[in-house]
C-alpha cells in the first residue's frame, strides 16, 4: 500500500497541485490537508508547499504558523514525525521556529525565477538518503524572500551539527557565496535547505516537485522526494524507532 | 462628490458621452433623458474600451469558424477543442492606460483582468504571456515604467500560480509616452466544464462574490481606456484600479470549485465597466434582464452613491446566475475560501437592467418603499450600443508600390559602408530588442504548475497537458516597424511570424487572438491604419486558415509624444498530438547539415539593421506571400511529423545571421555556413524577408528534407554544417553584377564570431541597455 503523506494547502498556496501529482509519480498516496483542519489524518509525512500563504503582506510565512493546522504539524514534529518545507514551506517552517535560520528578501531585492543547482551537504538524512553526495541538483527557484540569514555563531553551529542539507553550487560544483550568480538570493555560505537538530523537519527553498519529470528539463528533484516518502514508508512500519538518521 | 456636482460643461460630456451619442441614448430609452445614473452606466457601456463603437464593424470581417471552436468572439475568452475532451481557452488583452500612469498596478490588474476571463469559462489558468513594449530603454522614464511594470506582471503571477512562459519586450521610440501593456493567458478546461457569460433563468439569484466594492477604477474604461492620453495626470489616479493576487488565487479555486460542482447556470468577471457590465452582458446574453439590489452589494467603504457602486472596478470580483435551491452550496464554497458573497439581485424576464434602492422583498420584487432609479433596455448598454462608421484616410505621404525584381542599385553593400559584418552582427545581437530577455523573465515564475518544457527565451512556448502525450505552443509576436510604413504588411507579418514560431516546434496553430492597439480613431489617418491592420489580419488568418477566436482593441495610443506604431499583437496557441516529436530551435548535433529554406527578398525598411545603420529613402520593406507562408508552415510541420529534422529556427528580427547565432549560442555549437546572397550581403545576412527558416538535419535526413522541401514548391538550400566553437558565415555574391565584378572580383564578406563573445553580448545586452548592468 503506498505511504500516505500530507501536503496542507494554505489559502494562497500554489504548488500544492503540483506537488501531488509529483508524490504520486513517488509512489506515494498525497493527502490534502486543509489549513483549517486540526488533524492530520494519520499521514506519515508533511509537506508544506509553496505560495504564497494567506498572500504574505507582510512577511512570508508569518501568518501561516498561527494557522490551525500549523498547531498540527508542530505536535507531529515534536513527535518526530516527518515534516518537508518547500520555498513557501520553508519560510513558514522558520517563521513557526521548526527549523533554523530565517528567510530574508533577495539580496537583489527582485523575485529570483530560475533553475540553480543545488548540491547535497548529507546523504543520510530522512530527505537526502537516496542522493548521491555532491552531484549537483538541477531545479527551479521561483521566490522573493529566499536569503537564508542566521547570525555567524548560529551558521557555525548548523555546520558544525550537519544541520545543513543543500547548497547551491556553481557549474563546478562549488559553494556559491553571496555575489556569486549561482546563488540566487544572496542566501549566508550558500545554503538553500537546513534540517532541525531533530533530523526530521527540513526545508529548501528550490523546487524538487518542479523537476520530477525528465520531459521538464531535470527529474534531479526526484531523489528528495523518493527519499522522503522512503523514509515515511520506514517510519510507518517501524513507528517506534528513530525517523532518522542523526549524526 | 456626486455626478450632479457638475459646473459648466453638462454632465455627458464630462463622462465622455458625445452630443450625438446623447441623442441616440434617448432613441434607446424611447425618447426620454437618461437619469444621472443611467448616463453614468451608458458612459462606461458606450466607451470604446466597451462597446467597440468604432472597430466593431471592422472586427466582423474576421473569420471566426473553425472546426474545433467551441466559444468565439464575445465570449470572455475563445475556447478550441484538443481532443480527449479537453479544450484550450485563450486570450490576449491590453492593460496600456493604467500602466502609463501607474506600472505597477497597471499590468497587475492586467494579468489578473485576464486570467478572470480564462477562469471564467471554466477553464484553470496555465500560463501568461506578456508582451510589453516601451520608448527608449536610455530614457529614465522608460527605465521607471519598465521596472514597474515587470514587478507588476511578477508580482500577480507569481503570486497567482500561474506561469509566466513567454512574450515580448521591444523597444521602439513611438512607445516613449504610451507603453503598451498586452497580456494573454491561456486555460485548460473539460469540455463540458464549459460555462458561458450568461444571465438565464428568470427567477435565478445574480451573486456578487469576491472582493467588496469600493471607488477604485471609477470610469476606468471611459476615462483611461477611451481617450488621448496626455501623459502622468495625477487626476486620472483614482481612475487606476488595485489588483489583490491573494484574492484573485482564492476565486479562481472558489470559481473553478463552483464550476465543477455545477452550481452556477452562468458565470462572467467584473472589469471595465463593473456591475453594470457584468449584468447587462450577461442579461442580454441570455435575453433576460436583471434587477439589481443596489443595497446589497458588499462595500468596502461607506457613503458610495448608486453611480460609484454601479461602475466600479474594483478588482477580484465575480458575478454568477445561481439557482435558488443551489444558494446554500455557493455560500458554503465562497464560505470556505473566505470571499464575502452575496445576492445582488433576480434574472428577469423583462429584458432591462433595473437598479432599485431600498431592497427586494423574499419574491425578489422591489421590496414596500423601494425607489427604482435606473432601467435601461440590456441590450441598449451592448448589444444595441452605438456604431459609429469612422472615415479611414490613408497617409498623403505614402511609400511608392516596390517595383518588381531585384532593385537595380543597392545601396547598402556592408563592404561599401566600411562595416565588419561580424561587428555588425555583435551590434545587433547586444541591441536591447534582440539580446536575451532574461534580465526580466528570470523575475517571472515560469515553472509552477510544472507543465512548461520550455518556457521564456527561445521563441514559443511549450507546455505539456497532463495525463495526455499531447503539448501545447503558444506565442506573442507583432510588427510595429514595419508596419508603421504599411500597416496591412505589418499586421499579416505579425500573423505569419506568430504563427511560424509555432509551426517551428512540430505544433498545428489552433486559432489566433489579437490585441489591436491603434491611435486615435475619430483620426481619419489613424483609423486608416487601424483598417488596414484588420484587413492584414484577416487576409493571413484565411490564407492559413485559422479562426480568431477573440481579443480586445486597444485604441487612442497616443500622447503628446505622438502616436504610436501600429501594432497588432498577435497570440497563437497550437496543439502539438505527441510531445515526444517536439523540436526546439538551438542546434542539436555536430555534423547536422544546416538546411536554409525560403527566399531571400530584398527591402530592409523596418529591420533591426535599418534602425543600425539606416536604408536609403526609396527602400521598402520586404515582400509577404501569404500562400508561401502557409507552404513552409506546412512543410516544417510535415518534415518534424516525419522525424526528418534536428532543429528548426525561424528567420526574424537580425535576419538570418542573428538566426545562426541563436541556434548556437543556445546549442553551444558553432556553424560554418557559405551564403550565396543576390545583391546586396545586407539583405542576405541581416534581411527580415518573411517565410524563411534555418533547420538542421542528420545528413542522411538531409536529401529528403530537401525533396520535401521542393514537394511544397520552397526553395531549399544546404549552407553548411553544425559543428565547432565559433560561427563562421562566408557571404559570396551570387551574381556577376554590381559593385564586387565592378571591382574586378567576387567578394566575400567573412563573418567569424566565437560562440563565446556571441554569448556575450546576447545575455548582458539588456541589462546594459536598461541600466541594471554595467
Amino acid at each position: 500500500m503506498p505511504v500516505r503523506i500530507g501536503v496542507v494547502v494554505f489559502p494562497g498556496s500554489n504548488c500544492d497541485r503540483d506537488t501531488v501529482h509529483a508524490l504520486q509519480l513517488a509512489g506515494a498516496e498525497p493527502v490534502v490537508l486543509w489549513h483549517e483542519q486540526a488533524s492530520l489524518e494519520s499521514v506519515a509525512a508533511v509537506i508544506l508547499p509553496g505560495g504564497f500563504a494567506y498572500g504574505d503582506y507582510l512577511r512570508a510565512g508569518v501568518i501561516a504558523r498561527f494557522s490551525p493546522i500549523m498547531r498540527a504539524v508542530a505536535g507531529f514534529a515534536g513527535e518526530g514525525g516527518l515534516v518537508l518545507g518547500i520555498c513557501n514551506g520553508f519560510q513558514v517552517l522558520a517563521e513557526a521556529g521548526l527549523v533554523p535560520g530565517a528567510l530574508l528578501r533577495n539580496q537583489s531585492l527582485r523575485f529570483a525565477g530560475r533553475e540553480v543547482a543545488i548540491a547535497a551537504e548529507r546523504v543520510d538524512t530522512a530527505f537526502t538518503h537516496a542522493l548521491d553526495a555532491r552531484r549537483p541538483l538541477r531545479m527551479p527557484v521561483a521566490h522573493g524572500e529566499g536569503c537564508f540569514y542566521a547570525d555567524d555563531a548560529t551558521l557555525d553551529g548548523l555546520e558544525r551539527d550537519g544541520q545543513v542539507i543543500f547548497r547551491y553550487v556553481d557549474s563546478t560544483g562549488t559553494n556559491a557565496q553571496p555575489g556569486d550568480p549561482a546563488n540566487p538570493n544572496g542566501s549566508l555560505r550558500a545554503i538553500a535547505g537546513v534540517i532541525n537538530t531533530a533530523g526530521n523537519v527540513g526545508g529548501l527553498m528550490p523546487h524538487p516537485e518542479r523537476a520530477a519529470e525528465a520531459i521538464l528539463g531535470s527529474d534531479d528533484g526526484m531523489g528528495i522526494l523518493r527519499s522522503l516518502v522512503d523514509s515515511a514508508s520506514r517510519a510507518t512500519a517501524d513507528p517506534v524507532g528513530p525517523a532518522v538518521a542523526v549524526r | 462628490m456626486t455626478v450632479a456636482d457638475v459646473p459648466v460643461e453638462p454632465l455627458h460630456r464630462r463622462l465622455g458621452v458625445t452630443d450625438d451619442e446623447l441623442e441616440a441614448i434617448r432613441d434607446r430609452l424611447g425618447g426620454r433623458d437618461p437619469n444621472d445614473l443611467e448616463l453614468a452606466m451608458f458612459s462606461v457601456m458606450w466607451s470604446e474600451h466597451c462597446s467597440y463603437k468604432s472597430s466593431r464593424p471592422l472586427l466582423r470581417t474576421l473569420p471566426t469558424e473553425g472546426r474545433d471552436v467551441v466559444a468565439g468572439p464575445g465570449e470572455n475568452a475563445g475556447v478550441i477543442a484538443i481532443g480527449e475532451g479537453l479544450a484550450v481557452a485563450f486570450k490576449i488583452e491590453s492593460h496600456n492606460h493604467p500602466s502609463a500612469i501607474e506600472p505597477y498596478q497597471g499590468a497587475a490588474t492586467g494579468v489578473g483582468g485576464i486570467l478572470r476571463d480564462i477562469f471564467t469559462m471554466g477553464a484553470r489558468p496555465i500560463a501568461v504571456l506578456d508582451a510589453l513594449r516601451f520608448g527608449d530603454p536610455a530614457d529614465p522614464r522608460t527605465r521607471h515604467l519598465v521596472d514597474g511594470v515587470v514587478r507588476g506582471v511578477g508580482g500577480y503571477g507569481n503570486c497567482v500560480g500561474v506561469p509566466t512562459v513567454g512574450g515580448e519586450l521591444v523597444f521602439d521610440p513611438s512607445y516613449a509616452g504610451n507603453p503598451l501593456v498586452n497580456v494573454m493567458a491561456i486555460g485548460l478546461l473539460r469540455e463540458e466544464q464549459l460555462t458561458l457569460a450568461s444571465a438565464p433563468g428568470p427567477g435565478n439569484l445574480v451573486v456578487l462574490y469576491g472582493s467588496t466594492t469600493g471607488r477604485d477604477g471609477i470610469g476606468g474604461a471611459s476615462v483611461l481606456a477611451s481617450a488621448t492620453f496626455t501623459g502622468d495626470d495625477p487626476s486620472k489616479r483614482p481612475s487606476i484600479q488595485v489588483g489583490d493576487p491573494f484574492a484573485e488565487k482564492l476565486l479562481i479555486e472558489a470559481s473553478l470549485e463552483l464550476i465543477e460542482r455545477g452550481l452556477v447556470e452562468g458565470l462572467q468577471d467584473l472589469g471595465a465597466g463593473g456591475i453594470t457590465c457584468a449584468t447587462s452582458e450577461t442579461a442580454d446574453r441570455a435575453g433576460t434582464g436583471i434587477l439589481v439590489d443596489l443595497d446589497a452589494v458588499p462595500r468596502r467603504e461607506p457613503g458610495l452613491e448608486p453611480f460609484e457602486v454601479m461602475i466600479s472596478e474594483s478588482q477580484e470580483r465575480m458575478c454568477a446566475a445561481v439557482r435558488p435551491d443551489r444558494w446554500p452550496a455557493v455560500q458554503e464554497v465562497c464560505r470556505r475560501w473566505g470571499l464575502p458573497v452575496a445576492v445582488i439581485g433576480r434574472v428577469t424576464a423583462d429584458g432591462d437592467i433595473t437598479v432599485v434602492e431600498g431592497g427586494l422583498d423574499a419574491n425578489g420584487s422591489p421590496a414596500k418603499g423601494a425607489r427604482e432609479i435606473a432601467r435601461i433596455p440590456a441590450r441598449a448598454l451592448t448589444s444595441d450600443a452605438i456604431v459609429h462608421a469612422r472615415l479611414a484616410t490613408p497617409p498623403t505621404h505614402r511609400r511608392g508600390a516596390p517595383a518588381p525584381g531585384i532593385p537595380a542599385a543597392v545601396s547598402d553593400r556592408l563592404p561599401e559602408r566600411g562595416m565588419d559584418p561580424g561587428a555588425v552582427l555583435l551590434a545587433l545581437l547586444g541591441s536591447a530588442n534582440l539580446s536575451s530577455r532574461r534580465a526580466v523573465f528570470q523575475q517571472y515564475d515560469s515553472t509552477v504548475g510544472a507543465d512548461t518544457v520550455a518556457g521564456p527565451g527561445r521563441g514559443a512556448a511549450v507546455l505539456r497537458v497532463k495525463g495526455t502525450r499531447k503539448a501545447l505552443v503558444a506565442t506573442t509576436d507583432a510588427n510595429q516597424s514595419v508596419g508603421a510604413v504599411d500597416p496591412w504588411l505589418g499586421a499579416a507579418l505579425s500573423v505569419a511570424e506568430a504563427t511560424r514560431n509555432v509551426s517551428i516546434t512540430g505544433a498545428r496553430p489552433l486559432g489566433v487572438t489579437n490585441c489591436l492597439n491603434y491611435g486615435d480613431p475619430t483620426l481619419p489617418d489613424a483609423f486608416w491604419q487601424l483598417t488596414e491592420g484588420v484587413r492584414g489580419l484577416s487576409d493571413a488568418c484565411r490564407a492559413l486558415g485559422l479562426p480568431v477566436t477573440g481579443g480586445n482593441v486597444s485604441l487612442y495610443n497616443e500622447s503628446l509624444g505622438g502616436r504610436i506604431a501600429p501594432t497588432p499583437e498577435i497570440g497563437v496557441v497550437g496543439l502539438l498530438d505527441d510531445i515526444s516529436t517536439l523540436v526546439g530551435p538551438a542546434f542539436v548535433q555536430a555534423g547536422d547539415t544546416i538546411v536554409l529554406v525560403g527566399d531571400s527578398t530584398p527591402g530592409l525598411v523596418g529591420s533591426a539593421y535599418a534602425e543600425l545603420a539606416g536604408v536609403t529613402s526609396d527602400d521598402s520593406p520586404p515582400d509577404l506571400d501569404l500562400g508561401r507562408e502557409e507552404a513552409i508552415q506546412s512543410f516544417v510541420r510535415e518534415a518534424i511529423a516525419r522525424g526528418l529534422v534536428a532543429s528548426a529556427q525561424d528567420i526574424s528580427g537580425g535576419g538570418l545571421a542573428i538566426a545562426l547565432a541563436e541556434c548556437s549560442i543556445w546549442a553551444d555549437l558553432g556553424a560554418t555556413v557559405r551564403l550565396a546572397y543576390f545583391g546586396s550581403p545586407a539583405v542576405g545576412l541581416f534581411g527580415e524577408s518573411p517565410s524563411r527558416l534555418v533547420v538542421t538535419a542528420r545528413p542522411a535526413h538531409a536529401a529528403a528534407l530537401a525533396m520535401l522541401a521542393r514537394k511544397h514548391g520552397l526553395p531549399v538550400e544546404s549552407i553548411g554544417s553544425v559543428g565547432g566553437d565559433r560561427l563562421v558565415i562566408e557571404a559570396t555574391s551570387a551574381t556577376a553584377m554590381g559593385a564586387a565584378e565592378e571591382r574586378g572580383g567576387r567578394v566575400t564578406d567573412t563573418l567569424e564570431v566565437p560562440i563565446r563573445e556571441l554569448r556575450n553580448v546576447w545575455e548582458h545586452g539588456l541589462g546594459r541597455a536598461l541600466g541594471w548592468e554595467s
